[in-house]
Parts: structure tokens; sequence; C-alpha cells
């Protein structure tokens, strides 16, 4: 047992840290990263780590990685939260590739990898559909073998930046008649494909970050397809879990939690006091504080299963649900420290914190559901992990 | 103990229901929110004759005469449906505050014009502390003349400051903070009172409003001289109930919205709704709307009646302005994804809980009332 970074990988923490110091603009506060400005910067950033040999740290060399260890991946993904740097394509690089270099052909590796270890191209996850959420295997997105490929017919929905993707992955159902979960594959697509269409979804805060994107008579040549035909699901299921597991809320957390402490001191209360002398106040802080420090400690413990060879689930889960509330509790708590002017969002003027906290609250909502709904994570953690019977 | 509603008040939210449905959808809620105004005068006329904006005034003055319980179960109804417009300002903490401070003179002209759609009012009160108490009523001040009042300052957070022909402005005119305060009655058509918006997430429709050099008569004092913060304190007792009624409304809506969307999403073959997970959440709010609903009714009732509401009031919005949030959040958690889009309605709840959780004071606000009524 250690509860303690190496040498070595402090160390790497304070020059990621230096290093984005220097990158990032002064007064670097985060960005929208679903504007036009966020994604030009994500770009710009995306080269600048490729160039550092960051962005694909933990990937074996051979596709372009930095063949660097989980907890190295752990200390930049928790310093690139801390910085709010915009420029991983989380699709590409937790889930897509970690796929490939398991259920990927070599020649699927070798071209489809290391132009996502330059920072070249942005992927996106064809999973969801309209009928088919939670209960993804009941997918009907239909891919029908062909001489030469595949025809790909149906819509996926809620895909994540589709509309500045160069390449999807996605499953679809290659077999009406075998049980929902072994008839499905899992492919991956050039998005400028003809047949694909991306149609934008505003989300609640205005934002367009989702899109639904559809399929019609779509073409993919007979390499598309990754592993076997028919066991997509299980493909699709290893995806999941990297999915799942992360450091970037307890670190983000942590970064908002400093940020509130700041603007606690300088902000004077109805009793002309500073508010951080409330004693509420510094309560709701600590139970934060112990929040985060929750969450951080089960992402490591998530971390170093994957660095040991062992493949975390229900961990993986309980993660996602302690990230996730955690940044939901952070949203409101940052509202409700600026009193009425908790309420007041970004472009307003005396908006406290740029108006950041009030927009948290309402994309926080989303949180909970994207990539997993906490029910269905509990539930996995009832059924795989404590061995409950299934309802 | 009579828990129920009465013939009246049944009448009121069932034809309530029934005008809003026809006349105030999702659809004119969103063309509003990108509406300058915020409002159309036909919907405002259309409410005046139905009598909701006089609903408690006096039937001398003009009004139907009833109590805050009847003008609390049209909130419930007004806040399903986010009525936009001034009519929360106008009929709840216009009325209230004519009536309560309102001298003859003042009565008879301004609340008949208010219970015909003729006035709309809002309260100017915050400034820079921006709380719920009477510091925050501090650089704003009036100066007496011969012949009346000066009054320069800026007021923040004055909701439907813009859309409104008068404001209650609370200036100070003394220096102990509770007996300092005087408020007056100032025609918005005033080119010396300028307005600026407070963008919110919530379509609040927040202003910042200046006042430079405003002059007004004598008979502009709503109340005594120095006499506003007594007012104010009441006021915001009936604004509190207000917005909780509302919250009760909204909390019922989401709720059914909830249960008719879980019924018909289906996944695993079977509605969501079947679901013991579903179910919990749908039971958690509805236990929620429940308690809420009750203690919402029962503030109004106690303020209706013209009994000390001191503690129902804050029992109420205590208990509200962190269960609706709540409701809102569990609404969207059984949605999943599709509620998270603007297309979709339920954000129209979502984005508003924030400013009614704060109208009128929040959660802490008003434990600190509850602490000191049990005794500490
Ligand atoms: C911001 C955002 C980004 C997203 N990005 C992507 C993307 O890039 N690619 C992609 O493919 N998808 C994406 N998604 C979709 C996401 O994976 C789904 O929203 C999620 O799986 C839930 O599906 P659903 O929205 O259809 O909700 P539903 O499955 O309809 O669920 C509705 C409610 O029912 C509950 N429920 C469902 N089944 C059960 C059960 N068996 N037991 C108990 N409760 C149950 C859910 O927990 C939830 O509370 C994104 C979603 C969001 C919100």
């Amino acid at each position: 047992m250690r509860y303690a970074f190496t040498a070595e990988e402090e160390e790497f923490r304070s020059e990621v840290r230096g290093w984005l110091g220097e990158q990032l603009p002064d007064g670097w506060n985060g960005i929208n990263e679903d504007s036009e400005e966020g994604w030009r910067l994500n770009r710009e950033m995306r080269t600048k780590l490729a160039g550092k040999g960051w962005l694909t740290l933990a990937w074996p060399p051979e596709y372009g990685g930095g063949g660097a260890s989980f907890m190295k991946q752990v200390v930049f993904n928790e310093e690139m939260a801390y910085a709010r740097c915009p420029g991983i394509d989380g699709s590409a690089i937790k889930m897509l590739g970690p796929t490939l270099m398991i259920h990927g052909s070599e020649e699927q590796r070798r071209t489809l990898l290391p132009p996502v270890a330059r920072g070249e191209v942005e992927w996106c996850q064809g999973y969801s559909e309209p009928d088919s959420g939670s209960d993804l295997a009941s997918l009907q997105l239909r891919v029908d073998e062909t001489d030469d490929g595949w025809v790909v017919n149906g819509s996926k929905i809620w895909t994540s930046n589709a509309h500045r993707a160069d390449w999807i992955f996605f499953l679809g159902r290659t077999n009406q008649d075998a049980p929902k979960h072994r008839g499905i594959s899992f492919f991956v697509a050039d998005m400028r494909t003809p047949g694909i269409e991306v149609r934008p979804i505003v989300n609640m805060a205005g934002d367009h970050h989702f899109n639904q994107t559809i399929f019609e008579d779509v073409q993919l040549p007979k390499d598309a397809l990754v592993g076997e035909r028919d066991r997509g699901w299980y493909i699709g299921a290893t995806l999941l879990d990297f999915e799942r597991s992360g450091v970037q809320y307890s670190a983000n957390g942590r970064r908002i939690l400093g940020e509130l402490a700041r603007f606690a001191k300088e902000q004077i209360g109805a009793d002309g006091r500073p508010v951080a002398e409330d004693s509420l106040v510094r309560n709701r802080f600590a139970e934060l504080d112990v929040d985060i420090e929750c969450a951080r400690l089960v992402a490591y413990e998530v971390a170093w299963m994957q660095s040991v060879g062992q493949v975390p689930n229900k961990e993986a889960s309980a993660s996602k649900i302690l990230g996730t509330q955690l940044m939901q509790k952070l949203a409101k708590f940052g509202t409700e420290l600026g009193g009425m002017y908790g309420m007041l969002g970004p472009g307003s003027e005396f908006a406290p914190i740029d108006g950041k906290y009030p927009k948290m609250q309402l994309t926080a909502l989303s949180s909970t559901i994207a990539a997993g709904t906490t029910e269905i994570n509990k539930g996995i953690i009832a059924t795989r992990g404590l061995g409950l019977p299934r309802g | 103990m009579d828990i129920g509603l009465s013939e009246t008040q049944q009448l009121i939210r069932n034809s309530a229901r029934e005008f809003l449905e026809e006349n105030c959808d999702t659809q004119y809620v969103r063309a509003m929110e990108e509406d300058e105004v915020g409002h159309t005068e036909e919907l405002w006329d259309q409410i005046a004759e139905l009598g909701w904006l006089g609903l408690t005034v006096p039937e001398e003055y003009g009004g139907a005469g009833m109590t805050f319980s009847e003008l609390a179960v049209l909130l419930e109804e007004t806040g399903a449906a986010m009525l936009p417009g001034p009519f929360f300002s106008t009929a709840v903490i216009g009325a209230e505050a004519l009536k309560l401070a309102g001298s003859d003179e003042q009565k008879t002209e301004l609340l008949a014009k208010l219970a015909t759609g003729k006035l709309k009012m809002a309260l100017a009160f915050h400034e820079k502390a921006a709380a719920w108490a009477p510091e925050s009523v501090s650089e704003m001040t009036a100066t007496q003349t011969d012949d009346g009042w000066i009054l320069n300052g800026e007021k923040r957070f004055v909701q439907d400051g813009a859309a409104s022909d008068m404001l209650i402005v609370a200036a100070r005119t003394g220096e102990d903070p509770k007996s300092g305060i005087t408020l007056f009655l100032v025609e918005n058509d005033n080119s010396n009172v300028e307005s600026r918006e407070l963008k919110t997430t919530g379509s609040d429709r927040m202003s910042v409003m200046s006042f430079g050099e405003v002059s007004v008569p004598k008979g502009a004092v709503l109340g005594e001289v120095n006499g506003g913060w007594p007012i104010l304190e009441k006021l915001f007792q009936y604004g509190a109930a207000g917005k909780c009624a509302e919250m009760a409304g909204a909390g019922q809506k989401l709720l059914d919205n909830t249960v008719d969307y879980v019924q018909n999403r289906v996944q695993f073959g079977r509605p969501i709704g079947s679901f013991q997970a579903i179910q919990h959440h749908a039971a958690d709010m509805a236990i929620e709307v429940q308690a809420g609903r009750q203690l919402a009714r029962q503030a109004a009732w106690f303020l209706g009646e013209g009994l000390d509401a001191t503690r129902q009031v804050a029992l109420a919005k205590a208990y509200l302005s962190e269960a609706y949030p709540r409701i809102c959040a569990t609404a969207h958690q059984c949605h999943g994804a599709i509620g998270f889009t603007h297309e979709y309605d339920l954000h129209l709840w979502t984005r508003r809980s924030t400013g009614q959780r704060l109208a009128f004071g929040d959660t802490k606000l008003h434990q600190e009332t509850l602490a000191r009524s049990v005794g500490l």
C-alpha cells in the first residue's frame, strides 16, 4: 500500500503543470468547448500536446503513444482537468484506442491510431439510438454485408461532436435473427462517406454539443468491421469500462473548490462579513472537500486496477457515480454562494465567476445520464459487483 | 382542519388550468422568452378580464375581495404554466403593498387601475448587497424638497422592472438600517429612470434600474416616512408564500409530465416506469410535491387569515427552495438525454427554479428564521 505518487510521477506532474501554465493565456479560466472558439483552441492545444508526446501518453509507442504507465496517464489527466485545458479527444484516446488495441486488426491499428496520436483527427461515438439508450443492445441500425463491404441504414442519436468529427465508431445490427446481444457488430466509418448526415441538436444550455447521425445506404469497405462479426456487443462493452473510469471529475472538482474558496473570501455577505466566515458555508466546503477526495481515491482505484491488468467493473461504475454527483453538488454550491448574483449567467453584468455556475448547474444535469445513467451503473454494482439477482 | 379546496377555490383552479392550457402553452412561454417585452398585452388584458389581477383587491376598489389562499391556488396554476409577464409582481407584490400601506387616495386610484390591468407594478428593493435584509438599501437616497422628494441611486434585481408602469422603490431616508427606509411609488415613464437587463439562465426578467434626480410628489410616499422596512418584511412574506405556491404547482406539473413519460418510454422491452429505480424517483417527487403543497397552502392560509405567518412562510420556503430544484433534477434523471435538449420543454421549468429558489429569501435565510422560532 502506498498513498502517494512516485517521485518520477510528481516530477512529471510539475512538468505538465508548468508547461500548461505557459501555453494557456494569462488568467485562463477554461472555455466553453462547444463554442467555436473553444473548438479552435481544442485543435490548437491538441497539436501542441501531440508535439510533446502527451496526447496518447499511455498508448504503446508503435501506434504513436508514449508507452507511459496508467498512473502517469492519471497524473496527466488530472493536470489537464485541473488546468481546464481543452484538446483531448476522449472518445478516440480513452475508448477507441484501447478497443482497437485489444480487438482491432494490425492494419486497423496502424492506419487509424497514429493520426489520433498526432492530434489530426476527431472521432465520435455512435452507440445510442432514439429507441435504444440504456437498453443499448436493442439497437436497430441495420448493417448488411455485401460482396465488397457493408451497407448501413438507420439513425444514431446524441452523438457528441459528430458535427466536428472526421471518423465515427459505431455499433450496428448485422444479424436480425440472433438474440439481441449476439447480432451486433462494431464498425468504423469516415464521416465524409456519402449517406452520413449529421443533424444538430441544441441542448438545454443553448449549446450545440450533440447530434442525430443518420445513415442512408452508406457503403463501407470490408475493413470497416472491427473484430468478429456479431461479436460487437462484447467489444463495445470493454470500451464502456474504459469510458467510465476517470479522474477528471475530482481534479476538476478541486479546481472548482479553490475557485469558490477565493470567491467566498472576497464576497461580502449581508452581515458585512466575508461569506467564508459563515460557519454553514465552511461546513459545505468541508463536505465537498470530502466528496472530492472520495471521487479521487475511487478513480485511482480504477486506474490502479487497470495498471495491474484487472478489469474494473463495479469500481468504474462507482467512480462514475461519485464523480458525476460531485459535479452536480459543486454546481449547486457555486450558484448558492453567489446569493442573488448566483442566478446571473455568462455574459451578464455583475455575474460572479463569469456566470459559470448557473450554467454548470444545467450542463451537470446530463452527467448522470451520459455514458451510462446512474441507475444503470447502480444496477451494474448490484448485479455484476455484488452478485444480486437481476430483476 | 379542512385540507380540501373550497368550491370557489376549485373553480379558480379549474378555470385557470383550462385558460392557461388554451392561452399559455409552452410554445407561448418559449416565444415570450425571446420577446423583448416578455409578455403580450393581449394575454395581459385577458387575465385582467378574468379578474386575476384584482383577486385579493377589496371589492370597494374594484377587485374580487378574496383572500391570499385563493390567490395561492391560482399561483399554483400560473407556476405550472410559467405564465410570462409581471403577473406575480403586480397581483402579489403590488396589490399587497398597496393594501398594506397605501393611503386612501392611493388605494382608490391605484388598486382600481391595478385590478383592471392598467397598472403593472414591480418592486425595486435590492442594491449591491442583494440580501433580503434592510442592509440591501444603502446608496439609493431620497431627499426631501419643498414639494416632494428627489430620488437618486441604482437598484438591482428588479424583477419585471422594465415591463412595469410603476415601481415601488425602497430608498434610504435615515441611518438606522431598519427605521431609515422609505418606500416610494415611482412612475416608470420618467426619462430619468433607466433600465438595463440582467441576464439570468432562467429568463427571469431582472433589471438594473437607475434613478437620476427623479422627482416625485409628496403623495408618492407609500406608508410612513422611514416606515418602509416593516412593510417590506410583510411583502417578502407574501412573495415567499407566492413563490412556494408557484413551485408546488410546477412540481405537480413536472411529476405529471414525468409519470406520463416513463409510462411511454420503453427500454428493455417494458416501460421504464416499471423499473423500481424509476418508480422510487417518481415516488420521491410525489412525496415532495405533496409535502411542499401542504406547506405552501398553510403559509398562504395564515397570510390570508391575517395571522402571524412568519413561521409558516419560513417552513414552506425553506422546504421548497430545496425540494423544488430536486424535483426538477429528478425529472431530468427520469427522462434521460431527451430531457437535456432545448427542444424538449423540461428545461423551461428547470431554468426558472434557480430564480424561484432565491426569490424572497433562499433556504438559508428561512432556516435562520426557523432556528429562532424553535427557540435558538
Ligand atoms: C450530454 C450527452 C452526451 C452523450 N453523448 C453520446 C455519444 O457521444 N454517443 C452515444 O452513443 N450516446 C451519447 N449519449 C447518450 C447516452 O449514452 C444515453 O443518454 C444514455 O445511455 C441513456 O439513454 P437514454 O437517454 O435513452 O435514457 P433511457 O435509457 O430512456 O433512460 C431514461 C431513464 O430510465 C432509466 N432506466 C432505463 N433502464 C433502466 C433499468 N433497466 N433500470 C432502472 N432504470 C432504468 C434510466 O436510468 C433513466 O433514468 C449522450 C448523452 C448525453 C446526455
